[in-house]
């Protein structure tokens, strides 16, 4: 990506160069040339049609090349892969914290494997703030109240800074942390370190402990639908609305059920805001994502020893 | 005409009809409110600028030594709000379209002089609140007082601030409105639209914005103060907000305000170029279309500030190819002053270097905002130094370089006296070449990755180099800004009297003595010639020393 970014910009320099040069020589030529001297007096022209659709048209096809690239690139950043390792972040004032599917929290240091497509699903507990990597030319505001996305492929080992780039209070500059990309091995070796759980199994666990299991059962009785394979898919709604069943709409139907009612089913789910933390809610949203990863739909592939609802 | 000069010292003008502090703070003369703007935005433009200076004076070094990090992000809050609000969109119309609008339809004042006053009054009474919330304590917000930083967690007076920008709009509203009806209903006989200068329509296209834009920031603005103090929850998420919805209503003017800031500055250099290049403007009617063309579609491109905000996708490739739409008059502009040069007659007088300098700068600024409109840059570079560097070279780079340009121009007809040219083309030099030290590494320092608003970048000793020069070139910079202030008061009283046409220039304006009287026209003029007739005026401009 950022061997893309840096192709367009130099695009952009170069021939944002060359019109600046141009204007730059026409002012000197025309200043030199057209001083006042005795004896001449300057000649009035009113103006030119041509001369003018020129300049009009002429700078409008390159700034459509510019808008096309840019927005190639840009389509790309907002699309992550869907065999991307997801990385839940949870921003406050003023740090980042981090917790892989693995289930290894982090703070400031983002370990990442080279060669991988990673994704970062990310939500702040306060005010805006923003993930930027500038070595890997990317850049995403996090917001409260909302997942945002984005996603990038490291393919050099290192460290490389990052930073919070959204304004957030007092200890905005001091919101950075770095990025540490490994050769895949030293990750595995990193990766099992720790000795915690995975982030879906965390998940699990809540989602039994809150009592969700007890309505959202994986088959067509429980009150609530069946969250099995849901997400990802379009899920028809009650007023007539069809949605896509992504983070922001598994996290918004935890914390405001009511929002968006699923065909056929009544408003009966109780709201969840303020009595789970971000963290727990990132684990739900990654268990509920996991339920998709079993074909046979049913919920075990994560813990395969708990008991079928 | 030219005889007048001789007798400036007995004759009657608009500064020496009345005297007392109360034939001023009572005036409704377009011209005398015009200098009360000019006392206040220079007060303004300074304290801002000591602003600036502390936050160069901090980045000298990595670490955050020289103030506290909450110091620091009051310093760059005040230094932007005050310059936005009090300096760059008063700046251009409320001194200086105040004074020449009128003078250049061939009317004898504004369509609404009370209200001209009135909206004098309400700019200092905002002002007032900016000092208190200065004195207070300052503010911490950024000046765009992002939610829901600005409405649940800062401690600091972002109610007053807020106020003072709420009520400061209104002095922009009215002006705005008086400029509108002037346009349309005090023009001279035979001064039709096509005649109008370019100044006029530029204030005219600005006017609209004025009008049109500041009520949604209004609301915004008082949107955050009852946020902040009932907690509504219409920003804030924890209680049910949108913090985005903040941020488009914020854009929505905050946007177009910068063409507020720009436009203005626009007709002072098409004024300028064809003076000294003794040439009608080429393209008069792409111009005039450009001007209104850029108020138009600049309504369109708000969320461009957004595009790693969390808008949806579609929404940044629509905001980005409108961004797009709108370069394209700019570039016509740009275009069309560089023709007029063609074939003219040019000399070098301090107005015409700020020309030269408004030119160069304003492209860079315009086409390092190409690299913006551009998504899969933006991303990158949104919230870094580039943005900073990109919008001081439309800002101050632009926008200032044309005030100075207007303000050695005019300041023969405002003051009678003419400003001493060598010390003038000095401080154009000092202004052009301070700027550039200034702002250009910031350009890289963004690339590199800095972000703006940092009070420490001691994890990077990488970026250190860059913010040395930019430091260096501020102050060189406000070197040239203090010599202006100082030549310009000194000219009052010892410069040489001003005749009433010292450049030759064609525009109602210039028929008038220097500087005029109260009513502007002894007799109604009539208007028989085309804006910028150049060819029927024999006289070059008088070289000067």
């Amino acid at each position: 990506m950022a061997n893309n970014v840096d192709a367009l910009f130099i695009f952009l320099l170069v021939v944002s160069g060359l019109m600046t040069l141009l204007i730059f020589i026409m002012v000197v030529y025309f200043a030199v040339r057209y001083r006042r001297q005795p004896g001449r007096r300057a000649e009035q022209i009113d103006g030119s049609h041509a001369l003018e659709i020129t300049w009009s048209v002429i700078p409008f096809c390159v700034f459509m090349t510019f808008f096309m690239w840019g927005a190639l690139i840009y389509f790309k950043e907002r699309t992550p892969p869907s065999d991307s390792a997801e990385v839940y972040t949870v921003a406050k004032q003023w740090m980042w914290k981090f917790e892989h599917m693995e289930g290894q929290r982090e703070i400031n240091e983002l370990h990442v494997p080279a060669g991988r497509n990673v994704k970062m699903i990310m939500t702040s507990q306060d005010v805006i703030h923003s993930f930027f990597v500038p070595a890997f030319r990317i850049k995403q505001d996090v917001l409260p109240g909302r997942y945002t996305v984005t996603w990038f492929h490291a393919t050099k080992p290192g460290t490389y800074h990052l930073f919070c780039a959204e304004y957030c209070g007092t200890m905005h500059s001091g919101m950075i942390g770095s990025v540490v990309v490994m050769e895949p091995k030293d990750y595995e070796a990193w990766m099992s370190g720790g000795g915690s759980q995975p982030l879906a199994l965390t998940g699990e666990k809540l989602f039994t402990e809150l009592g969700c299991v007890t309505c959202h059962r994986a088959d067509t009785q429980g009150r609530g639908p069946n969250l099995v394979g849901v997400f990802g898919k379009p899920v028809m709604l009650e007023d007539g609305r069809t949605v896509t069943a992504d983070e922001n709409y598994v996290r918004e139907s935890i914390l405001q059920p009511e929002a968006k009612i699923v065909k056929g089913f009544k408003p009966v789910m109780p709201t969840f805001q303020g009595q789970i933390s971000d963290e727990q809610l990132n684990a739900l949203v990654a268990y509920v994502k996991s339920l998709n990863q079993q074909p046979s739909g049913q919920p075990g592939n994560v813990a395969a020893a708990s008991p079928q609802p | 005409m030219a005889t007048a000069v001789l007798e400036t010292a007995e004759r009657e003008t608009y500064l020496n009809r009345e005297y007392g502090i109360k034939s001023w703070l009572l005036t409704v003369d377009h011209k005398r409110i015009a200098l009360l703007y000019l006392m206040g935005i220079t007060f303004f433009f300074f304290i801002g600028g000591f602003f600036a200076l502390l936050i160069r004076l901090e980045l000298l070094t990595p670490a955050g030594d020289l103030v506290q990090a909450d110091t620091y992000n009051k310093l760059f809050t005040m230094h932007g709000q005050i310059m936005v609000f009090f300096f760059l969109i008063p700046a251009v119309p409320a001194v200086l379209g105040n004074f020449l609008i009128p003078i250049m339809i061939g009317a004898r004042d504004l369509a609404f002089p009370r209200i001209n006053l009135l909206s004098w009054y309400i700019y200092m009474i905002g002002g007032v609140l900016m000092l208190i919330t200065i004195l207070n304590g300052g503010v911490d917000t950024g000046w765009t007082f992002y939610t829901p930083l600005s409405t649940e967690f800062l401690k600091t007076n972002v109610v007053t601030a807020a106020l003072a920008v709420f009520v400061s709009g209104f002095s922009s509203i009215l002006t705005g409105l008086n400029f509108i009806v002037t346009t349309h209903r005090m023009r001279a006989p035979g001064m039709t639209w096509n005649r109008l200068p370019l100044f006029v329509w530029a204030h005219y296209a600005t006017s609209i914005i004025q009008v049109l834009g500041t009520p949604v920031v209004a609301i915004a603005i008082v949107l955050v103060a009852l946020e902040r103090t009932l907690h509504l929850g219409i920003f804030n998420p924890a209680l049910g907000g949108d913090p985005l919805l903040f941020q488009h209503l914020f854009w929505f003017y905050s946007h177009p305000a910068v063409y507020i800031m720009i436009l203005p500055g626009m007709g002072i250099i098409s004024e300028i170029v064809c003076c000294f290049s003794r040439k009608r403007i080429f393209g008069y009617k792409a111009m005039a279309m450009a001007l209104l063309g850029i108020a138009v579609v600049g309504f369109l491109v708000w969320a461009h500030h957004m595009f790693v905000a969390g808008i949806s996708l579609y929404a940044a490739l629509i905001f980005s190819l409108l961004s797009y739409f709108v370069a394209v008059p700019s570039a016509i502009k740009v275009f069309n002053w560089t023709s007029t040069m063609y074939k003219g007659s040019i000399t070098y007088q301090t107005p015409m270097l700020y020309a030269f300098g408004f030119i160069g700068l304003f492209t860079m600024g315009g086409l390092t905002g190409l690299f913006l409109a551009s998504l899969g840059i933006d991303v990158h570079v949104t919230d870094t130094y580039f943005v900073i560097a990109h919008f001081h070279y439309i800002m101050v780079g632009g926008m200032v370089m044309a005030y100075l340009g207007g303000m050695h121009f005019w300041w023969p007809k405002i003051s009678g006296r003419m400003y001493p040219e060598g010390w003038g083309r000095l401080a154009a030099l000092l202004v052009f070449v301070g700027f550039n030290l200034t702002f250009f590494p910031q350009f890289v320092l963004g690339y590199m990755g800095m972000p703006r608003r940092y009070w420490d970048y001691s994890h990077s000793p990488e970026f250190q180099i860059l913010n040395v020069l930019s430091t260096a070139g501020a102050t060189i910079l406000a070197v040239g800004y203090l010599l202006p202030m100082i030549y310009f008061l000194w000219s009052m009283r010892y410069g040489k009297p001003a005749p009433d046409n010292p450049w030759n220039a064609a525009g109602l304006e210039w028929t008038i003595p220097s500087p005029p009287t109260t009513y502007n026209f002894d007799e109604q003029p009539v208007v028989t010639w085309e804006a910028y007739n150049y060819d029927e005026i024999k006289e070059e401009v008088p070289v000067a020393n």
